[in-house]
């Protein structure tokens, strides 16, 4: 019985992020393989007017009209490259969600690995020295005499 | 320094350069994203103008002046706000401004020019938006600076200022014009 209620939840809660997931996306074209390329592309694009969003999952009149552009353009036979670059000509590199490598981005691209670099240099270096640290002092012969003479003096209740 | 001080003041040191870095990102604007369209050419468009539907302009009939390209519409609030702006500046004469009435129902920008006041040597009708999507428009109201040659110079996004246009605008405008 348990099982059956758990599986029931599952499948509802499926079915109303499906649901969500359709309302995000509305399939305005009649035909779905290429409404399948548009989100594709679409999905590469920032919506500039709600700047986390792609412009496949944004409602913003901007990105409904931006997704009718790549629709129009590729039904004219046009590339993906080539309607990248239509949107990249007009909007800029921030409209790609996937920066490209150029001079200016760099720091985007190696910053966190530079970072993680760094990160792990000082972890190395911290783990060595307190392995060192961790070693038994070294002891003279007097040292070990005194030691000696201290443990085999009677405890004192 | 001594190295146990220089290891004690270190934390500080980071924290002092993370917060100058969000300090200077906190007086970043996001929404400003810089044009590709700077010193590129007007993109080409023939449009009817507002009010005169048998009227049309295309971006070669600008050529020889400096013009200011404003994107505007009835339903945006920012325009409002930006607006008694534009008619001041028009008063004065230094610069032609050219209204692009972005996607919006003629009927109803008639009604708003008459209302507000019209700062537009001419507006031109965007109605599907096509020629602000090759302007890279994404928040009205945008301002374009277009020199002679009709290479736009310059971008302002969301309302023109007094501030923006005094510091900005008019000093760019007055030196285009010389040239």
């Amino acid at each position: 019985m348990k099982v059956l209620f758990i599986a029931l939840g599952l499948s509802l809660s499926l079915s109303l992020s499906l649901l969500a997931q359709a309302k995000v996306a509305p399939n305005s074209s009649a035909d779905p393989a290429l409404e399948a390329r548009v989100m594709v592309i679409a999905e590469e694009l920032r919506c500039l007017v709600c700047q986390n969003e792609t412009i496949a999952a944004s409602h913003a009149d901007l990105a409904v009209d931006l997704k009718n552009q790549i629709r129009i353009k590729l039904t004219q036979g046009q590339s993906q490259k080539q309607i990248l670059d239509f949107m990249v000509e007009r909007y800029g590199d921030f409209v790609l969600y996937r920066p490209p490598l150029k001079p200016t981005t760099v720091l985007l691209w190696v910053g966190p690995f530079v970072l993680l670099g760094i990160a792990v240099l000082m972890l190395v270096l911290n783990v060595r020295r307190r392995r060192r640290g961790a070693q038994p002092p070294a002891m003279s012969d007097e040292d070990h005499a005194k030691a000696r003479a201290l443990l085999d003096t009677p405890t004192h209740n | 320094m001594t190295s146990t001080t220089f290891k004690r003041f270190l934390p500080l040191g980071i924290f002092i350069v993370l917060v100058g870095f969000l300090a200077i990102g906190l007086t970043l604007n996001p929404r400003e994203v810089p044009s590709p369209l700077i010193n590129k050419p007007v993109p080409q468009f023939k449009l009817t103008v507002l009010g005169a539907p048998d009227q049309a302009i295309a971006t070669q009939d600008m050529l020889g002046k400096v013009w200011l390209l404003n994107v505007w519409a009835s339903w945006c609030a920012a325009c409002r706000i930006e607006h008694p702006v534009l008619v001041e500046l028009a008063k004065t004469n230094q610069v032609a401004i050219y209204g692009l009435n972005y996607k919006d129902k003629s009927p109803a920008a008639i009604a708003w020019l008459v209302n507000f006041g019209n700062p537009y040597v001419q507006s031109l009708v965007d109605a599907d938006g096509l020629v602000g999507i090759d302007l890279g428009v994404y928040g009205v109201p945008e301002t374009f600076v277009v020199d002679k040659q009709g290479v736009i110079r310059y971008k302002q996004i969301g309302p023109v200022t007094p501030e923006a246009l005094r510091d900005t605008i008019l000093p760019l405008v007055k030196e285009l014009s010389a040239s």
